[in-house]
């Protein structure tokens, strides 16, 4: 008298009450196996310390000289600030036709920087210094007519990987690998003298 | 439950504090039974320990785990009462808790840095702080010319006597030599000499909630444990009480 | 039966199984293995450890990616993972409660062997790759504990290599090279870190494995002792046995539940266990130069460490220790009755067991208490009181009065 037999249906009193039960066991069991894995994967998230060392930063910009560029780090991302001269500004215009995304269309910035200069303040350019095609650090060429690059460069920026290139308010050439504009972070200015990165200023408050 | 469990205790504490209170400053010989009977999810309890830690404590010993950031946030402190009260000029809200006390100063006048006090309450207890903070008194064979029952010869001045007074200690007489606790000083009373400015009960109130702010120093993340704790058990019995109906199911089979 | 057909079954499942046997895996482990079905309380803690030992992998390996070996950087990265990253703090409580646990749960599966003589015949091997899991796993806990560098953790490490100083002649060379270092230093930290994490669990999830074999081997005992395999049906089913699956599935998920669910009271309440799962000396960072007092190991250690202090000489309490431990590993050969079970053995062996049992538990507490010159005495009895279960057995098991073996398992359904 074995009791394989009795595992069959036939022989089983209630085979709905059986179905049922098991049904609701898997279905809490599944439940619970999603609460035990939220904390690994929860613990991947960014931690505490990423989270503090990643708050917004600020610098003094009255002292850059015009054409100077700083670079700090924030969020563990390069961030390029740029005093651009009256004229840096004045040819940006020109620089349209030969642009890959002269609107910004498809390139990410905050609201107040999606415009011609893009940025708050003409004189003070904020990008993020990591080239939009795989992530080297675009390296400055401001002259104009640079020889580097050739007699009718309007001064940007160029990719020391794969020669994308960028102009003085961080948006892509055609002919660049790359196929949108430099990345800018949220930032905003506290007093003339002072930027803050990491921070559109628009919320009052913490860090 | 473990929140109803919480709100009695609260509201049993001022009465515990104050049955104790009435022995205390002028017995004090039960001094080693004493208990902190801390309720670390008495946020109010909590603000006033960070409160009482920063104007007392901070100038010795760090918290070097802790974030003020992280002290905002668990006890409920909003950003610009942090930066008015709590926070040291020049510190950022994310900074770790530290103290201004050179390590070699520490060691030049205590003859020991002062420890850093993030863990203190798990590595000694609630209850043996709050009988130190409470058992200074005067030992003008000392350095620091006081001394303390629980950490005897501490190195550690009675930095709270403004408030609590000035102590004195009187022992009984030691037990012979060759019977038991012979060479250890029993504590007959104390007696406060020149009051501090907190009553005994304010003072009591005054350690207790120190003493809570370093339980919770001790380990942030206790109270939302607790809490999460009980959703866990409930879903767990909840599925053990499901498995069973189904094993018993299946086991109608077995004979 | 189970192979052609399902490699000629259509589509992924047929491809797999032409090429991997699945589902003939499956179906002789699972529903065509044969389990006694007079399993009680005491069979549930096999696959309690097997839960255990995958829990402390998952909880492990997490740690690991957030821990940072080195004297001057693990305590602070376990402050970290307390206090920063989230849900470390329930990562570590999962992981130090779960070491506990599984000595609760490997003690209770020991004891279920001692009770129903599940080392005899033919379960030698199988009670022999156990004795090993057991000792891997005290070597496991030992080089986990030390790695959050608390003052314990610094000073339970000294102690223990301390005795290996013991061993004639090259004892002081061998606790020099376990260290790498003239004390218990950075260089001792990185390479438990290795062994903790990749050497001992390989080698921990290999003898599982040879566990597992050896048990579907031979088939497994029950409490009456009765060898299922003994009496089958007329279609080659042992007739007091039952498929694993689904009877054992089931059943060991009601155990799951309830193990589950004590785990999880003491994880989210009292993960520390008052101090027993987690001292307070192991909250203050490693300092050489100051031991706690009092020193005690872990409770799961402490018999043995009963044990050792109850011999006033250094040398022979490290023996008496290691003794200790390996006395198991000689049960097959000592036990000379022929019965398996304790319900058929007589007040003999009933004696000598409950006598055993005492001293474990005793000695367990005592190892936990400061030394005193009465609680040393004490030890000293309950330490005679362990061992002379194993080394009269030859004798007592013979001269037991026995009781008749049933033919067939009693089941009560």
């Amino acid at each position: 008298m074995t009791d394989a037999a009795a595992m069959t249906e036939d022989n089983v009193s209630d085979p709905g009450r059986r179905k049922f039960l098991t049904a609701a066991t898997s279905a809490t069991a599944a439940v619970g196996v999603v609460f035990a894995a939220t904390p690994f994967v929860e613990s991947w998230v960014p931690s505490e310390r990423a989270k503090a060392l990643g708050v917004p930063i600020s610098l003094p910009i009255d002292k850059l000289d015009p054409g100077q560029m700083l670079i700090v780090t924030w969020r563990k991302q390069p961030i390029y600030v740029i005093k651009r001269t009256p004229e840096m500004v004045a040819n940006l215009a020109a620089n349209d036709s030969h642009l890959k995304d002269p609107k910004s269309q498809d390139s990410e910035q905050p609201a107040y920087a999606q415009n011609e200069m893009r940025s708050r303040r003409p004189d003070i350019a904020v990008l993020i210094g990591i080239c939009t095609h795989l992530g080297c650090l675009p390296k400055q060429f401001f002259d104009t007519g640079d020889p580097a690059i050739g007699t009718d460069w309007p001064g940007g920026f160029r990719c020391p990987c794969h020669g994308s290139r960028f102009d003085m308010a961080g948006r892509v050439f055609e002919g660049s690998p790359a196929s949108a504009n430099l990345r800018i972070p949220p930032y905003n200015f506290p007093d003339a003298a002072t930027l803050r990165i990491g921070d559109d200023g628009a919320t009052s408050g913490a860090a | 439950m473990v929140k109803l469990a919480a709100i009695a205790w609260a509201l049993l504490l001022p009465a515990l504090s104050l049955a104790e209170e009435a022995e205390a400053p002028k017995a004090g010989a039960d001094w080693q039974s004493w208990r902190a009977h801390n309720v670390v999810a008495t946020t109010d309890s909590l603000q006033r320990g960070a409160r009482n830690f920063m104007n007392y404590c901070v100038n010795c010993h760090s918290l070097k785990y802790l974030r003020y950031s992280r002290l905002a946030t668990d006890l409920k402190i909003p950003p610009d009462v942090l930066s008015a009260n709590l926070l040291p000029p020049g510190a950022k809200p994310a900074d770790y808790i530290v103290t201004t006390l050179r390590p070699e100063d520490g060691v030049a006048w205590f003859g020991k840095q002062p420890p850093d006090l993030s863990l203190i309450a798990r590595s000694r207890g609630p209850d043996y702080l709050y009988r130190f903070l409470k058992t200074f008194y005067v030992d003008t064979s000392r350095p620091t010319r006081t001394n303390n029952l629980q950490l005897p010869n501490a190195a550690m001045p009675a930095v709270l006597s403004e408030l609590e007074g000035v102590k004195e200690a009187t022992f009984r007489a030691a037990p012979a030599a060759g019977s038991e606790g012979a060479g250890e000083k029993q504590l007959d009373h104390f007696t406060i000499t020149t009051p501090g400015q907190l009553t005994a009960e304010q003072y009591d109130g005054f350690v207790r909630d120190t003493v809570n702010f370093l339980d919770y120093a001790g380990e942030p993340a206790q109270v939302s444990r607790r809490s999460m704790g009980v959703w866990v058990v409930l879903f767990l019995l909840a599925f053990t009480w499901m498995s069973l109906l189904l094993k018993q199911e299946y086991w109608k089979d077995v004979h | 039966m189970a192979a052609p057909a399902s490699a000629s079954k259509p589509g992924l499942w047929g491809w797999i199984n032409k090429r991997l046997p699945v589902e003939q895996f499956t179906r002789s482990q699972l529903l065509e293995y044969y389990a006694p079905k007079n399993f009680n309380f005491w069979y549930f803690f096999g696959s309690l450890a097997l839960l255990v030992l995958v829990m402390q992998l998952a909880t492990g390996i997490f740690l690991t990616m957030f821990y940072k070996p080195g004297e001057a950087t693990a305590f602070d990265s376990v402050e970290f993972i307390m206090r920063e990253v989230n849900y470390g703090w329930l990562l570590r409580y999962l992981h130090t409660t779960g070491a506990s646990a599984f000595f609760v749960v490997v003690y209770l599966h020991m004891y279920r062997a001692l009770m129903y003589g599940s080392y005899k015949t033919p379960r030698e091997l199988l009670w022999l790759f156990g004795m090993l899991i057991y000792l891997v796993l005290m070597a496991e806990a030992f080089l986990g504990y030390v790695l959050p560098w608390g003052n314990m953790s610094f000073w339970a490490a000294t102690v223990i290599i301390n005795l290996f100083s013991t061993i004639p002649v090259i004892g002081p060379a061998v606790v020099e090279w376990i260290r790498g270092d003239y004390g218990i230093a950075d260089s001792t930290l990185n390479r438990f870190f290795a062994l903790h994490v990749v050497a001992v669990p390989l080698i921990l999830l290999l003898l599982v494995a040879l566990h597992l074999v050896a048990l579907r081997q031979v088939g497994s005992n029950n409490p009456d002792g009765v060898e299922i395999k003994e009496r089958k049906g007329a279609d080659g089913k042992p007739l007091d046995g039952i498929p694993f699956h689904p009877y054992y599935t089931v059943k060991d998920i009601v155990g799951v539940g309830v193990f589950l669910t004590l785990f999880s009271v003491v994880v989210f309440f009292v993960p520390t266990l008052g101090k027993l799962f987690m001292e307070e000396a192991n909250f203050e960072p490693a300092n050489p130069l100051s031991t706690p007092d009092p020193i005690t190991p872990s409770w799961y250690f402490t018999p043995y460490y009963a044990m050792l202090r109850a011999v006033p000489n250094q040398r022979l309490g490290a023996l008496l220790l290691l003794l200790g431990v390996l006395a198991y590993f000689f049960l097959p050969w000592l036990d000379r009755s022929p019965v398996k079970s304790v319900r058929y053995r007589g007040w003999i062996f009933k004696s000598f067991l409950t006598v055993f049992t005492i001293s474990f538990l005793a000695l367990m507490y005592l190892g936990l208490q400061e030394v005193s010159i009465g609680r040393t005495i004490a030890a000293r009895i309950f330490s005679v009181g362990y061992f002379s279960f194993f080394i009269l057995m030859p004798w007592y098991s013979r001269w037991d009065p026995v009781k008749p073996v049933p033919q067939r398992v009693k089941y009560h359904g």
